[in-house]
């Protein structure tokens, strides 16, 4: 079955079972996305992706709720252009977005502004280098789930990671605070793949940044040994 | 830290096993109950009992604030410091209370004997101020706290009508005072469709702040497909300002395991839930012996059957969904709607989900007949609603009145402003409510007139401010509120109900920056229309309220909006040049923030010693 209706006053006609994420890039029309990933559950928890919806209280995730006959979607309009850039500078007022470039696109795009809010806590943290395969900063972190998700029923069944704390102060963490090589972490590195912002690094990566050079890193006992 | 004896652990867990996942709260409260506090080898051996991964039950710990991952005291005060128990000298009482233990808010003291913590809304708000001792209640409590009620709270009923009130006020009602249950007899000789014909017909909305029909919920779930269904009652009561729910269970328990019997014949559900938040622990044995008393009258135990559920400290349980997910044993996270509870709800099986008062009106309507029932009330509102009436007023306490009255009127019947002051505000709907003023006094208590006024009726709070209070200051503590209680999933909410907290200590500081009131309107209008469930949505609501009535109030700031800030095109596909990405860059890796000094103390010290727990 398919389904018409109208996305920013254009017709689009769409499977019934895609949702409004789909359609519109489909459609060529672009809505952002933070959390969302094709691999994981979408959980429509960063809201930047929200579209308006004619006869619908509040604005909807377009990554989750689905095209239906006689919808009438702005993607852009000014209440969603409002939520976006205000959920683009609390981001930017908590974490440490530079490794994040298409959260900067964003920001750039929405006129969003990285100092709209001034004598803001910030979510920071220390490094957590305790692995010989990835690297944890999470002042990077901004809480798209896709780490815990891909750990846990998404991909790899490992449980290895989760929330610390909750609300603003949440972070995420391992069974009280174990190192990596003391949880059930695989090192499959899939949590590394999904990471948007830099927050998990691959160790070998972290260190060619710092400067160290390859050959360095191969004596570091970081991958592979060197041969003798 | 291999001192720690599992041997009584081992000797509970067994009962915990069959329940699964849906174990892991029950388990984490008995393990407490055990060691005082959680540790990690506790954790772990939960963990392998109901086999829940590590990293999970460490999870669920953390949500949850009345889980301690750290060594705390043998004894607990925890003092109220939200709005009702504010405005009668909370924070004197717990400076007081500090001073003498020596200790700050949050800690415990050397001997591990107390821990004293400021607490979120304990529901005694009718007689402010107010702690929870262990599991006493502890009210009406002098600045020196040499004098106090303890133990049970009281439970102080008025009204003009005594429906739902009717046993209330007179300590529990036993089943041999309560009498047969003679509404669920007579639906169990209705068929369920006319049961949900009869609350349909009734016009029973929530009576827990979403107002939805509740024919309509229970006919959704009555059709849905599946053979197990379940019915929760939602007794998770933490709405600042409100303890209707306190009182209907305490004094009244039977009316709602009636209403329970009645939802569960009506949808066909086998199996009910009561998930009764922690901070009332002296409701549980209450709650326990009348299911007993129901078990051994025939009501219970056959073909249905009710189990009690406990929260661990977390206002967002109260959202239908993570109530759902706190039964599962998990975090408390809401879900994304649809799918809806009466298709798929807890254990993603068609479920009804309904507030204590809600329940309680089901026995009243089956008995006396829908058309009775209308009667009462309005012709768009019928029935009768409590009022949890709190603050500056002569006569604090609960009152049941049919809908349709006057603020003006409801005031009246509670002696008015206390100490012949003038009125300067009523707090209505609690702290996701808004405020009223006194030109508010004419307006209905029904469905149609409030929200043609503007104002959520909410869970029927009332908290009245007379004209010496600092609104400022009410609204610092609904900006910690919710601060605290934000379940961290969406990112308007979780980052929103921060922002929203840190402007509004500046605002009760007097220390407002340029832009401050704009700043609070895009946070609070943005929670608002973007969060994803009704607490995020809420979140600003009482705020926004304010912004209307005392624009004043939030400094002149709103007069010095610098950056100008228009809905301007926005610009598709376009490419950030190179220049300005760095300079983005720049800002956001050089902007040290120092961490705000007047953050909740008790929060943050918890906050390290938590992680100084960790680190053992």
């Amino acid at each position: 079955m398919t389904v018409t209706f109208l996305m920013d006053g254009k017709e689009v006609i769409a499977d019934e079972n895609k949702t409004l994420l789909e359609i519109a890039r489909e459609n060529g029309i672009d809505i952002p996305t933070i959390c969302f990933h094709e691999v994981t559950t979408a959980n429509a928890l960063c809201r930047i992706c929200v579209v308006e919806v004619e006869g619908q209280r509040v604005l909807q995730p377009a990554c989750i709720v689905k095209g239906a006959s006689n919808m009438k979607v702005q993607t852009r309009s000014e209440k969603v252009v409002r939520a976006r850039r205000t959920i683009l500078e609390m981001l930017a007022s908590t974490m440490d977005l530079s490794e994040a470039s298409e959260i900067q696109m964003m920001m750039y795009e929405y006129g969003a502004s990285s100092s709209r809010f001034p004598d803001a806590e910030r979510r920071e943290s220390e490094i957590k280098d305790d692995n010989p395969m990835y690297v944890r900063d999470y002042s990077k972190c901004l809480l798209c789930w896709r780490c815990v998700q891909v750990c846990a029923e998404d991909a790899q069944y490992t449980f290895a990671i989760n929330f610390d704390g909750r609300g603003f102060e949440t972070q995420i963490g391992t069974f009280f605070d174990r190192t990596i090589p003391e949880t059930s972490c695989v090192l499959c590195g899939q949590c590394v793949a999904v990471c948007p912002t830099g927050a998990l690094k691959p160790k070998r990566e972290f260190l060619l940044e710092k400067g160290i050079s390859p050959q360095e890193i191969s004596v570091l006992n970081t991958g592979r040994k060197k041969r003798k | 830290m291999s001192e720690i004896d599992l041997i009584p652990l081992k000797k509970e867990l067994p009962k915990f096993i069959p329940l699964g996942r849906s174990g892991l709260l029950p388990a984490l409260h008995a393990a407490q109950k055990l060691y005082g506090w959680l540790p990690q080898e506790v954790a772990a051996e939960i963990a392998k009992s109901l086999r829940v991964p590590l990293a999970d039950v460490h999870g669920v710990i953390e949500f949850y604030s009345l889980f301690y991952n750290e060594p705390v005291g043998r004894s607990f005060i925890r003092v109220c410091t939200d709005q009702a128990c504010a405005l009668k000298g909370a924070d004197r009482l717990l400076g007081n209370l500090c001073k003498h233990y020596d200790v700050e808010p949050g800690q415990t003291t050397e001997d591990l004997s107390l821990t004293i913590e400021r607490s979120p809304c304990l529901g005694l708000c009718e007689q402010a101020p107010a702690a929870l001792v262990d599991d006493d209640a502890q009210t009406n409590i002098a600045p020196n706290f040499q004098s106090y009620d303890l133990g049970i709270p009281r439970s102080i009923v008025y009204g003009s009508i005594h429906e739902l009130t009717a046993n209330c006020g007179n300590g529990t009602t036993t089943l041999a005072k309560y009498g047969e249950y003679l509404a669920y007899q007579k639906a169990l000789k209705m068929k369920s469709e006319d049961v949900i014909t009869e609350i349909k017909s009734s016009g029973l909305v929530g009576r827990g702040g979403a107002a939805f029909p509740t024919g309509i919920k229970w006919e959704g779930a009555a059709k849905a497909e599946g053979l197990q269904k379940y019915i929760v009652c939602n007794a998770d009561e933490s709405e600042p300002g409100t303890f209707k729910d306190r009182i209907l269970l305490l004094d009244d328990p039977h009316r709602t395991i009636e209403g329970i019997c009645i939802a569960a014949h009506a949808i066909g559900a086998s199996k009910g839930y009561i998930y009764i938040r922690a901070e009332y622990p002296y409701v549980i044995p209450v709650l326990e012996k009348a299911l007993n008393e129901a078990r051994e009258a025939g009501y219970l135990g056959q073909s249905f059957d009710i189990e009690i559920r406990v929260g661990a400290g977390a206002y967002i349980c109260g959202e239908e969904t993570a109530l759902f997910e706190s039964i599962e044993g998990k975090r408390g996270f809401p879900r994304v709607k649809p799918p809806f509870p009466t298709t798929n709800g807890l254990f993603d099986k068609p479920t009804v989900i309904n507030n204590v008062e809600t329940l309680c009106n089901v026995p009243l309507i089956i008995s006396k007949g829908a058309l009775k029932y209308r009667k009462m009330g309005t012709e768009k509102s019928p029935g009768t609603k409590l009022f949890c009436i709190s603050g500056d007023v002569v006569k604090p306490g609960l009152y049941e009145i049919p809908f349709g009255a006057t603020l003006r009127e409801l005031l009246k019947m509670a002696g008015g402003v206390a100490g012949k002051k003038s009125l300067k505000a009523v707090l209505f709907g609690g702290a996701a409510g808004a405020f009223a003023t006194s030109e508010h006094l004419n307006v209905k208590m029904t469905f149609e007139d409030l929200r043609a006024a503007g104002l959520p009726l909410g869970s029927g709070v009332v908290m009245v401010f007379d004209e010496t209070r600092d609104i400022r200051d009410a609204l610092k503590r609904l900006g910690k509120f919710f601060a605290h209680e934000s379940c961290g999933k969406c990112y308007p909410c979780q980052m929103g109900t921060q922002r929203q907290m840190e402007i509004l200590d500046r605002v009760a500081s007097g220390g407002v920056l340029p832009g401050d009131f704009f700043r609070l309107e895009d946070v609070g209008w943005t929670m608002t229309e973007s969060s994803l469930c009704g607490l995020g949505q809420t979140a600003a609501s009482a705020v926004l309220s304010a912004m209307k009535l005392w624009p004043g109030l939030f400094g002149e700031s709103q007069k010095s909006n610098v950056e100008g800030r228009k809905i301007s095109k926005v610009s598709k596909n376009s490419k950030v040049p190179n220049t300005v990405k760095k300079s983005i860059v720049k800002k956001t890796t050089s902007k040290v923030v120092k961490k705000k000094v007047s953050k909740v103390k008790s929060k943050a010290i918890k906050k390290v010693t938590k992680k100084a727990a960790k680190k053992k």
